[in-house]
C-alpha cells in the first residue's frame, strides 16, 4: 500500500524487538467479542491512485459548479476570485502539514502569520483584538452570544436577535440556548425596503446580555448600527455585529467604528472559496481591550526570545480548554489555522487599494444588476441601499423558479422559502448576490430567464 | 504606512559567536538559507496590490444608505513577486510532517496524501454554492453519504451526524444528543462523568452543554476504575465521557463492562474518538456498547492540520441516540437517491423513511459540515480499502510498541509492565537530574530535527511525554528517532545544562511566554 513504509521483514524484526509472536498479541487488551478477523465486510479492498481518482472525478461530475454557470448566490457565502498564489501557498507542505503551534521555536511562519491575520482582522472590522479564528461565522456568532453572557456574568438572561440575522445563525444560537437556557427575542425579516431598527431596539431591555444585528444584513440591506448601539449601551447590554461578507467592509463603515463591542463574521469570501459550506472561516474580535479574557479561542502574541529576537507565541491560554478545562471559556481546539492563512494571503495581495477597488467592483455591478432586474416586468427590487447582494419580489414561487433555471446553468440566487421554511409570505423573495466574478452579459441572461418565466 | 518598512524594523544582528546559534554575525541578520522576515505591516503600504482590478470611481454608484466608508482601514499590500516570499519565508521556519518525523501523541499526525488535495480542488467540490438547488448537487450529497457510510461501517454503528466542524464541535454535538434523547424521556440528569486522563476538551465540552463535570479516578494500571465508577452511577448521571484507546495509550479491557453499566444506570456512553487510528479496521466501538463518539477526520483519515485546523468531526451514533441528531443531514432511500433533510422537509421526510417524526436538536452550523474534509478524508478511505486501514492500525500499534520496547530501559515508562500499548507509547521524567525536566528534552529534540512529543498530557503521569508515531513512517525513520531519543533522555539523566537552553539552532531560541502573557501585544500598531 502506497501510504505504508513498513515492509514484512520490518514487521517481523520490530516482533522480534517488542517480544511479540504476531501483531494480535499487541491487541491481547480488546475484548473477544470485539475483535474482527477479517476486514471489515461491505467495504471495498484498496484501490489505485488512478482508480480512486476516478471514482471521485465522476462524483464531481455531477455537480453544477459555479463556474459553469450564471452564478447569483450568497446569503453567507460568497463566490470570489481567488489569485493563484494563494493556494500555492498554502500547499506548502511546512503550513498544510504543520500542528497547532505549540513549539514555536519551529513554529514561527504560522505564528508571525496569525499575527498578522490578527492585525488584518482587528483593522478591517475597526477592532482592537481579533483571535486566530473559528470554524464559521455561524458558530463564532454563537461563541459571542455566550462571551456577553460572560461579560454580564450571568445575570442577563436574554439575548435579542435582529430579525434580519442569518437563519442559519440564529438557529445555531437558539440550538445552544436550549442548553445554556438563555432567552432568544428573535423574529423573521420585516420584508421592508430598511431594516426595522425602532422594532430592534424596541425588545432591548435591562436584562438583555446583548443584541445581535447582521451588517449587511440577510436581505442585503444596511442597518445603522450606530443607533442600535446607543440604544444597548443605554440599556448596559453588548451589541454584537455579524458581517457575512467582508468584501463589503472595503466599502462601508466598520461595525467597530460605529460601536460594536464584539465583531464577528464569516471569512470565506476572501482566499477560502465557495467548497459546499465548508471548511470556511469564522472571524471574531473585540472592539475593547478589557474584553480579551473573555473572548474564545487561540490567540497569538508577540514576545522576545533568549536572545532578545522578536517572535510569536500563543498566549492567554489560560482561558483554553486544556489548561482550564470545565471552567474554559470555550471547548474550541481545532479552529480553522490553513483557511486564516488563505485569508491573509489574499488580505495582503489586495491590501487597502485593492480590498478598496473590489469592493467598488462588486458594488458598481450590483447596481447594474438591480436596474437591469427592476426594469423586468414582475421583479421588484425592495432595497433601498445594498452592497453587492440585495432582495428582489417575483410575481412567482422563486424557489420553484430558481430550480427551473438550474436546467438552464443560472443559478438565480437563494429564494426566501429555502431560508425560512415555516414562514408564509415569503414565496417571491430571492436573494440575488453579485461579485466581480460576475459578467453584464451573465446579468442579461438572468433578466432575460426572468422575463420569459415570468411573463 | 505610506513608505514602505517605516518603522525600519531589521533583523537583530548578533554579535559574532554570542546568541543562541553562534557563529558570525552577518550584516543582514540572515545566515544563509535561514532568512528573517519582517511583519507585511513593515514592508507593505497602502498603495500597492497584487490583483488587477478595474479602477472603479468609489462615488460613481452609491447605493450604501449613508455607510459610504471613508476611513482608512490599515491594510498593508504586497505585489505578488513579493506576497510570495514573504510566506515563503515564514513557512521555511515551520516544522511539518513534509519535513520529517512528528511523534505528536494524541495528534495523529500521519502523511497527508496529495491526491485527497487534487480531488477537493475539483471544481464539482470546489466550486459549488451550499445553497444550489438540491438537484445541481447530487455528487457533493453522494460524497456525504458515502463517506457516511464508510463511517458506520468502521465504527458499527447506526447513524452519523456530519456537520460537526471539528473534534470539540463533534463532542459538543454528542452530548447534545444524549441530552436531547434524556429529554425526550423526561429525565433531567446533570452531571457528566470525565476520567482524570482525558483531554481538556471533553469537561470543557460537558460544562458549555450545561453539566456538571466529576471526575472518575484510574486504576494504577492507567485504566478507568470500573469499581469507583460502578459506584458513582445513579439517576443523576447522564452519561460518561471515555476516551478508547485511552489518553495513556492504553486500550480499556473493560470498556463493555463499562457500558453496561451506564446503561443499566439509564445513562450514555460517550466515547472520546481521538485515538480511532489505533483501531480502525480492527474493532468497532459499537460493539462495546458506545453510543457516541466523534471522529477526527484530520487524525485518522488523514486530512492535514493546517497548523491549526480545519477539522472535521463527524458523529457516530447508536440506534438509541441516532433519532437525536442534528439538523441538516443526508440519507439515501431505498429507490437510491441521496437527500439532504434541512428544517423543512425533516418531520415529513421522517414520518416517511423512519416511521416517525425525528427529535433532532436542531442546527450547530450553517451549511451541511466540512465539504473540503470529506472529499479528502474518502479519498484516503477509497485508497487504503478495508485491508489497508486495518493494516493502519497494525502498523500505527506496531511502531508505538517498537517505541515503548526500545525506550523502557532509559526512560520511566509507567505503564509498560501492564502489556502492549496501542498507537503511543508514555514515559514520564523520573530519573532525570534534577533542575531538567520534560520541557527541556523537548527542546533538546528540536535541534535533534525532530518535532517534540506531547508534552505534561495525560495529567496523570508525571512530567509525561506521549510518543504517537502513526503508520506512515518506515524503520529507518523511527530507528533514527530512538538514537535521537535515547541519546537525549540519557543527557536529560545526565544533567546536561545546555538541555535547559534548547533549541540552539531553531530560528528562535525559547521564547519569554509570561512576558506575553503580562502585557498582550495581539495586534500590529503603527509606529507614532
Amino acid at each position: 500500500m502506497r501510504y505504508l513504509p513498513l515492509t514484512d521483514t520490518d514487521r517481523s524484526a520490530m516482533l522480534d524487538t517488542i517480544g511479540a509472536s504476531s501483531v494480535d498479541d499487541l491487541f491481547v487488551d480488546v475484548p473477544e467479542v470485539a475483535r474482527l478477523d477479517g476486514p471489515i465486510r461491505d467495504l471495498p479492498m484498496h484501490a489505485s491512485e488512478m482508480a480512486v481518482e476516478k471514482h471521485m472525478r465522476s462524483l464531481s461530475k455531477q455537480n453544477l459548479a459555479a463556474a459553469d454557470a450564471a452564478f447569483f448566490l450568497g446569503a453567507g457565502a460568497y463566490r470570489h476570485h481567488v489569485p493563484a498564489s494563494v493556494d500555492h501557498i498554502i500547499q506548502r507542505g511546512e503550513f498544510l502539514t504543520a500542528y497547532t503551534p505549540y513549539q514555536p521555536e519551529i513554529a514561527q511562519g504560522t505564528l508571525q502569520m496569525l499575527f498578522e491575520f490578527q492585525s488584518q482582522v482587528a483593522r478591517l472590522y475597526g477592532c482592537a483584538v481579533a483571535n486566530a479564528s473559528m470554524y464559521d461565522g455561524s458558530t463564532a456568532c454563537w461563541e459571542a452570544v455566550a462571551m456577553a453572557s460572560r461579560v454580564a456574568r450571568g445575570k442577563r438572561r436574554k439575548v435579542v436577535l435582529s430579525g434580519a440575522l442569518h437563519p442559519h445563525y440564529a438557529e445555531v444560537i437558539k440550538t445552544m440556548a436550549k442548553f445554556t437556557k438563555d432567552e432568544i427575542a428573535g423574529s423573521e425579516p420585516s420584508i421592508q425596503a430598511q431594516p426595522d431598527n425602532e422594532g430592534l431596539i424596541a425588545r432591548i431591555d435591562e436584562d438583555t446580555s446583548c443584541v445581535v444585528v447582521q451588517y449587511p444584513d440577510i436581505l442585503g440591506r444596511l442597518p445603522d448600527l450606530e443607533q442600535i448601539a446607543e440604544a444597548a449601551h443605554a440599556k448596559g447590554a453588548l451589541l454584537i455585529a455579524v458581517n457575512t461578507e467582508p468584501v463589503a467592509l472595503g466599502a462601508i463603515k466598520s461595525p467597530g467604528e460605529l460601536g460594536a463591542d464584539i465583531v464577528v463574521g464569516e471569512g470565506q469570501s476572501i482566499g477560502v472559496g465557495l467548497q459546499f459550506g465548508g471548511p470556511y472561516l469564522g472571524l471574531f474580535a473585540v472592539r475593547d481591550p478589557k474584553h480579551v479574557r473573555q473572548m474564545p479561542g487561540r490567540l497569538c502574541g508577540e514576545t522576545v526570545d533568549a536572545d532578545g529576537k522578536r517572535g510569536f507565541v500563543l498566549t492567554l491560554s489560560t482561558r483554553e480548554q486544556h489548561i482550564r478545562r470545565e471552567k474554559a471559556t470555550s471547548n474550541i481546539c481545532t479552529n480553522s489555522g490553513l483557511c486564516a492563512l488563505a485569508f491573509s494571503v489574499h488580505m495582503t495581495l489586495l491590501g487597502e487599494k485593492g480590498l478598496r477597488q473590489l469592493a467598488a467592483e462588486n458594488h458598481r455591478l450590483a447596481c447594474i444588476a438591480a436596474d437591469k432586474l427592476a426594469a423586468v416586468p414582475g421583479v421588484t427590487v425592495l432595497n433601498d441601499s445594498f452592497f453587492n447582494e440585495f432582495t428582489i419580489l417575483l410575481d412567482g414561487d422563486a424557489r420553484q423558479i430558481v430550480r427551473d433555471l438550474a436546467d438552464d446553468k443560472i443559478l438565480a440566487g437563494v429564494s426566501l422559502a429555502r431560508l425560512y421554511p415555516h414562514v408564509d409570505g415569503f414565496t417571491g423573495g430571492l436573494l440575488v448576490a453579485v461579485t466581480e466574478t460576475t459578467t453584464e452579459e451573465d446579468i442579461e441572461t438572468l433578466c432575460s430567464a426572468l422575463k420569459e418565466k415570468l411573463s | 504606512m505610506n513608505a514602505p518598512n517605516q518603522s525600519g524594523w531589521k533583523p537583530t544582528t548578533p554579535e559574532a559567536g554570542d546568541g543562541a546559534q553562534g557563529g558570525l554575525a552577518t550584516t543582514t541578520g540572515n545566515k544563509a538559507l535561514m532568512l528573517e522576515e519582517p511583519l507585511i505591516f513593515e514592508i507593505a503600504d497602502n498603495q500597492t496590490t497584487g490583483v488587477d482590478l478595474p479602477e472603479v470611481d468609489a462615488g460613481a454608484a452609491d447605493r450604501l444608505g449613508g455607510m459610504a466608508r471613508d476611513a482608512d482601514i490599515g491594510l498593508p499590500g504586497l505585489a505578488e513577486p513579493e506576497a510570495v516570499r514573504h510566506y515563503t519565508r515564514l513557512s521555511r521556519q515551520n516544522y511539518g510532517i513534509d519535513l520529517g518525523f512528528f511523534p505528536l501523541g494524541s495528534c495523529t499526525m500521519k502523511h497527508n496524501p496529495r491526491l485527497n488535495e487534487k480531488v477537493a480542488r475539483m471544481p464539482g467540490f470546489a466550486d459549488v454554492h451550499p445553497l444550489q438547488p438540491v438537484d445541481t448537487v447530487r455528487g457533493a450529497l453522494g460524497v456525504i453519504n458515502e463517506l457516511a457510510h464508510w463511517l458506520i461501517e468502521l465504527t458499527g454503528m447506526h447513524g452519523v451526524a456530519m456537520s460537526p466542524k471539528a473534534g470539540a464541535h463533534g463532542e459538543l454535538c454528542g452530548i447534545l444528543c444524549i441530552r436531547a434523547a434524556l429529554e425526550a424521556r423526561g429525565d433531567a440528569r446533570e452531571v457528566i462523568l470525565v476520567p482524570e486522563s482525558a483531554h481538556g476538551t471533553n469537561p470543557a465540552t460537558a460544562a458549555f452543554a450545561g453539566y456538571r463535570v466529576e471526575d472518575i479516578p484510574a486504576t494504577p494500571e492507567g485504566r478507568v476504575d470500573l469499581e469507583a465508577l460502578k459506584a458513582r452511577l445513579g439517576p443523576d448521571v447522564a452519561g460518561v465521557m471515555i476516551t478508547n484507546p485511552n489518553t495513556c495509550g492504553l486500550f480499556e479491557p473493560d470498556m463493555r463492562a463499562i457500558s453496561d453499566a451506564v446503561h443499566e444506570a439509564g445513562g450514555f456512553v460517550y466515547c472520546d474518538g481521538a485515538n480511532f487510528n489505533a483501531i480502525v479496521g480492527r474493532v468497532r466501538p459499537g460493539d462495546l456498547g458506545v453510543d457516541a463518539m466523534h471522529i477526527n477526520l484530520h487524525k485518522t483519515f488523514s486530512t492535514p492540520h493546517g497548523g491549526g485546523g480545519p477539522g472535521s468531526g463527524p458523529v457516530v451514533l447508536s440506534k438509541a441516540l441516532s433519532p437525536y441528531g442534528p439538523l441538516p443531514y443526508t440519507a439515501r432511500t431505498k429507490d437510491g437517491v441521496v437527500h439532504l433533510v434541512e428544517e423543512e422537509s425533516a418531520d415529513e421526510f421522517a414520518r416517511e423513511h423512519f416511521g416517525g417524526p425525528l427529535s433532532h436538536f436542531g442546527r450547530m452550523t450553517a451549511f451541511h459540515g466540512q465539504m473540503g474534509m470529506f472529499t479528502r478524508a474518502l479519498t484516503y478511505m477509497l485508497s487504503h480499502g478495508a485491508d489497508g486501514l486495518k493494516q493502519v492500525a497494525e502498523d500505527a500499534v506496531l511502531n508505538a510498541n517498537y517505541i515503548l520496547r526500545s525506550m523502557e530501559d532509559v526512560l520511566h515508562a509507567p505503564y509498560a509492565h501492564s502489556g502492549p500499548c496501542m498507537h503511543e507509547a508514555l514515559f514520564g521524567d523520573k530519573g532525570f537530574a534534577e533542575g531538567l525536566s520534560t520541557l527541556d528534552l523537548a527542546k533538546g529534540m528540536i535541534d535533534e530535527g525532530y518535532h517534540p512529543m506531547t508534552m505534561y498530557f495525560p495529567l496523570v503521569v508525571h512530567g509525561a511525554m506521549l510518543v504517537e508515531p502513526t503508520e506512515t513512517e518506515s524503520k529507518a525513520t523511527i530507528d533514527q528517532f530512538i538514537t535521537a531519543f535515547r541519546s537525549v533522555a540519557e543527557r536529560a539523566k545526565a544533567g546536561d545544562e545546555s538541555l535547559k537552553t534548547a533549541p540552539h539552532y531553531a530560528p528562535r531560541s525559547r521564547l519569554d511566554e509570561t512576558a506575553a502573557a503580562r502585557k498582550p501585544v495581539l495586534a500590529y500598531t503603527d509606529p507614532q
